[in-house]
């Protein structure tokens, strides 16, 4: 399994539940932003990825809510808030 | 309009140690949790340490749905291609009470939060905290799910990120430097088999700590737990140390790194991984905290900073328990004096001063800034596993005296260096 399958499988394990929009958004014109690159290497879920016009691209589903990217990117980069109560990855055992 | 006598943002450590000792007192307490459940959102590495919160809490721990005692503590120095372990075990880690547990935050958190609503705490889950009310600057409510709820005061236990404290503007985001991310697998296994391979009895447990490889050399390091009838396997790395290292792998991949060294793979053989979880962890220590009180409201738990790593022991839901009592002991003193203002809810503060809280936090002030020292994580172990590795050596022909061996390694510009890194190892 490469990499990204592996991650994928895992992901899979987690309970998550859909929610209305995403919880996390690139601000507009921000997604050429260097600090976009950094969370490509740290979100634990990999889900920020480059897309091949430069842009990075981020897919919300299996977010796991962990706050690295807030840390990382910072407010000006991403609108930043959890999903909505009720959605969103629900631990089993945490 | 109904209204509270105490609102809580989050059903974590913090939030449910504060409703149920305000509950107990009597107070109208309302939690809110965005879970579908208490615990939902939580992740710990984890082991938590009775000792300092056992007499906060006296009839929960008999019945608590904790994992399994820790009767051995390991310390890994992972180098590239070898490692050396320190293992310790002592009768006094036996004796009852016992000083730890490991334990999963979804199965504890949830029955908690049961142990607050037997007190009479109202707990409403899927619900999120969007805003604060404040009114002539004082927090007087919050704004969730679309409800306006109001109360005397307000306990942000939200977590490491705390937007509920943004909102109030008591802090801004933290920055990277304080903090780390932490990623987990849960792993099942036989628990015949953890006991087997741990050299545990019954329900003994195990903890152990990797430094070094275990991180790619960045700064944090690696951990293992055992449970019931799972290993709880991680890292934490630095979020400002994963940034400024970028030929470093992608932090998913660390993990699957750490996973596959030769210390780790035989213990986790033939388990199957149930769950994958990630959180950020505050790593600031006493210099990071955030204010722990406003107008109107109370900071605890890791929304506060309350996280600890000083090497040996990594902790924080002990210090999560215990301000998530103090804050509502101060709560019940301003709702005697019928002030729930800034001045009023200080004491919060001086109860934190006085306990084990903020003492260990002063204690161990400058922990963050010396464990980041990179040569810790970087060269230690190299050192020491080549030392060993010399040692241990029987070569095809005769074999070097040990003294001029040792010194190969330990040359005097190591051992000025070691000098000086334990001047500063002084400091904690």
């Amino acid at each position: 399994m490469s990499d990204s399958e592996l991650l994928k499988a895992k992901l899979g394990l987690d309970v998550f539940k859909p929610g209305g929009e995403p919880h996390i958004k690139i601000r507009p014109g921000m997604e050429k932003d260097p600090r976009l690159l950094q969370a490509i290497r740290l979100c634990p879920a990999g889900l920020y990825s480059a897309a091949q016009t430069g842009d990075v691209v981020l897919t919300i589903d299996g977010c796991l809510e962990c706050g690295t990217c807030r840390y990382v990117c910072g407010d000006e980069v991403l609108q930043w808030h959890y999903p909505e109560g009720g959605t969103g990855v629900q631990f089993r055992f945490g | 309009m109904e209204k509270f006598d105490v609102i809580i943002a989050g059903a974590g450590l913090a939030g449910l140690a504060a409703a149920y000792t305000l509950a107990g007192n009597g107070l109208e307490v309302l939690v809110l949790e965005r879970g579908d459940y208490p615990g939902a959102k939580n992740v710990t590495g984890g082991r938590l340490y009775v000792n300092p919160v056992r007499d906060l809490f006296p009839e929960l721990w008999h019945k608590a749905p904790l994992e399994r005692f820790i009767v051995q503590e390991g310390a890994v120095l992972m180098a590239k291609e070898r490692s050396v372990a320190i293992h310790y075990s002592g009768h006094e880690l036996r004796a009852e009470p016992h000083q730890s547990y490991s334990i999963l935050r979804a199965k504890f958190d949830r029955w908690l939060a049961e142990q607050a609503e037997a007190k009479g705490a109202m707990l409403l889950t899927r619900v999120r905290v969007d805003d604060v009310i404040k009114e002539d600057g004082r927090i007087v409510g919050v704004l969730a799910g679309g409800d306006e709820l109001r109360a005397d005061a307000v306990i942000a236990c939200d977590g490491v990120l705390s937007l509920v404290s943004e909102k109030a503007g008591l802090r801004a985001p933290g920055s990277c430097h304080d903090y780390a991310v932490g990623i987990k697998e849960v792993i099942a296994l036989d628990p015949g088999v953890i006991n087997d391979r741990f050299h545990l009895e019954e329900n003994e447990g195990t903890a152990c700590l990797f430094i070094g490889e275990a991180t790619h050399g960045l700064f944090g390091g690696g951990f293992l737990y055992t449970n019931k009838e799972s290993i709880s396997l991680g890292i934490v790395i630095g979020i400002e140390s994963l940034l400024e290292t970028e030929s470093s792998p992608d932090a998913p991949a660390l993990l699957d790194a750490f996973k596959q060294r030769p210390e780790i793979s035989p213990l986790i053989r033939g388990g199957t991984t149930v769950e994958y979880a990630a959180h950020v962890i505050p790593e600031g220590g006493f210099k990071a905290l955030s204010p722990l009180y406003g107008n109107g409201i109370l900071v605890a738990g890791d929304a506060a900073g309350l996280a600890l790593n000083i090497g040996f022991t990594v902790r924080g839901m002990e210090y999560a328990l215990a301000s998530g009592y103090y804050a509502a002991q101060a709560v019940l003193k301003a709702k005697e004096a019928g002030n729930f203002g800034n001045e009023s809810l200080s004491i919060y503060q001086q109860y934190l001063e006085e306990s084990f809280v903020l003492k260990d936090f002063k204690s161990f002030r400058e922990a963050p800034a010396v464990l980041s020292n990179p040569r810790f994580i970087q060269h230690y172990p190299e050192l020491l596993g080549d030392l060993l590795a010399e040692i241990y050596r029987v070569p095809t022909g005769p074999k070097d005296r040990l003294y001029p061996t040792i010194r190969k390694v330990f040359t005097l510009a190591e051992m000025w260096s070691q000098f000086k890194d334990l001047r500063e190892v002084t400091r904690i």
